[in-house]
C-alpha cells in the first residue's frame, strides 16, 4: 500500500487531537504551550501535505507553514515570558489557581 | 502516485514514532521528561518534512523548533517549579477526552471520504530559490505578508523583554 495524501491527513489529524487534548486536560501552563506547539506542528503537516500533493510547483503551502512557524516562535516567546512573569507574582503556573480574573 | 517500500516504511515509523512522542508530552508526570519528548516530535515532523519533499522546511523545522521554541521550554521549566510531579490532569479531563476522540473521529472521517484533486506533476526539486521566487515575485508575491511577519517578531522580542525585566 503505497502513501498518500490522506494517510499524511490523517496522521496530521491524530497529532491535532492528541495536542487538543492536553492542552484542554492539563494543568501547568508550560505543558499547555507545549501542547498548542504540537497543534501548529500539526496543521504544518496537512499545510505540506498539501503542497507536495495538490499543488506541487505553486509552493504555496509550503510559504504559509513558514508563517506558521514565524508566529509560533513568536506565541512561544511571549507565552512562556507570560507564565515566568506569573510564576514571580503568584508563585504558581497551575491554571487551575490562576483565577483573579474569574468572577 | 506509486511509492517505494522504504518511503512506505518511513512513513510508517515516523508516525509511530510521531504519535508515541506527543502522547507521552501530554501524559508523562516529569514536564522535563515531556520537554525531551517535545523535541523527539519535533525532529520527527522534520523527518515527516524530508519524506514530503520539503527540504527548506525540514532544515527550518530543525533550527527553530528544536534549537529554539524546545530550548526555551526548558528554560522556563528550570525557572519554575514542580518539575517532578508538575503534569497533573485538570478537572475538564474526562470531558476533553471525549471532545477530542469525537474531533478525531470527525477529520479522519472527513479526509478519508473526500475526493482530493491530486496533481500529476512532480514536486521541483530545489525547493529554496521555488520558495524564494515565490515569496519574492514580480507581481507582489508574499512581500507584505513577510514585512508583517518581520514586524510581528519585532514586537515579540521587544514584549517578551518588557514582560520578564526585572521591575
Amino acid at each position: 500500500m503505497s502513501i498518500g495524501l490522506t494517510h499524511f491527513l490523517v496522521l496530521s489529524a491524530v497529532l491535532f487531537c492528541i495536542g487538543f487534548y492536553g492542552a484542554l486536560s492539563r494543568r501547568n501552563a508550560i505543558v499547555i504551550l507545549m501542547c498548542i506547539e504540537i497543534m501548529l506542528n500539526a496543521v504544518n503537516i496537512s499545510l505540506v501535505a498539501f503542497s507536495r500533493y495538490v499543488t506541487p510547483v505553486a509552493m504555496t503551502g509550503q510559504i504559509f507553514a513558514i508563517f506558521v512557524i514565524t508566529v509560533a516562535a513568536a506565541e512561544a516567546a511571549l507565552g512562556l515570558a507570560i507564565v515566568i512573569s506569573i510564576y514571580r507574582s503568584r508563585d504558581t503556573i497551575d491554571v487551575e489557581k490562576i483565577d483573579l480574573m474569574k468572577w | 502516485m506509486d511509492t517505494g517500500v522504504g518511503i512506505t516504511l518511513a512513513f510508517w515509523i515516523m508516525a509511530v514514532v510521531l504519535v508515541a512522542s506527543a502522547l507521552a508530552v501530554v501524559l508523562l508526570r516529569n514536564i522535563f521528561r515531556s520537554a525531551l519528548c517535545l523535541v523527539l516530535a519535533f525532529l520527527t515532523v522534520a523527518g515527516i518534512y524530508v519524506l514530503l519533499q520539503a527540504d527548506f522546511l525540514a532544515v527550518v523545522q530543525i533550527l527553530i523548533y528544536v534549537g529554539a521554541v524546545a530550548i526555551l521550554m526548558i528554560f522556563a521549566i528550570m525557572l519554575t517549579r514542580d518539575v517532578q510531579q508538575g503534569n497533573l490532569p485538570s478537572r475538564l479531563r474526562f470531558s476533553s477526552l471525549l471532545l477530542s476522540a469525537l474531533l478525531m473521529a470527525v477529520m479522519i472521517v472527513v479526509v478519508t471520504n473526500t475526493g482530493w484533486s491530486i496533481s500529476a506533476q512532480p514536486p521541483s526539486p530545489d525547493t529554496t530559490s521555488a520558495i524564494a521566487k515565490a515569496v519574492f515575485a514580480e507581481n507582489g508575491g508574499f512581500v507584505l505578508p513577510f514585512e508583517i511577519v518581520s514586524v510581528l517578531l519585532l514586537a515579540a522580542i521587544i514584549g517578551a523583554v518588557v514582560l520578564v525585566r526585572e521591575k
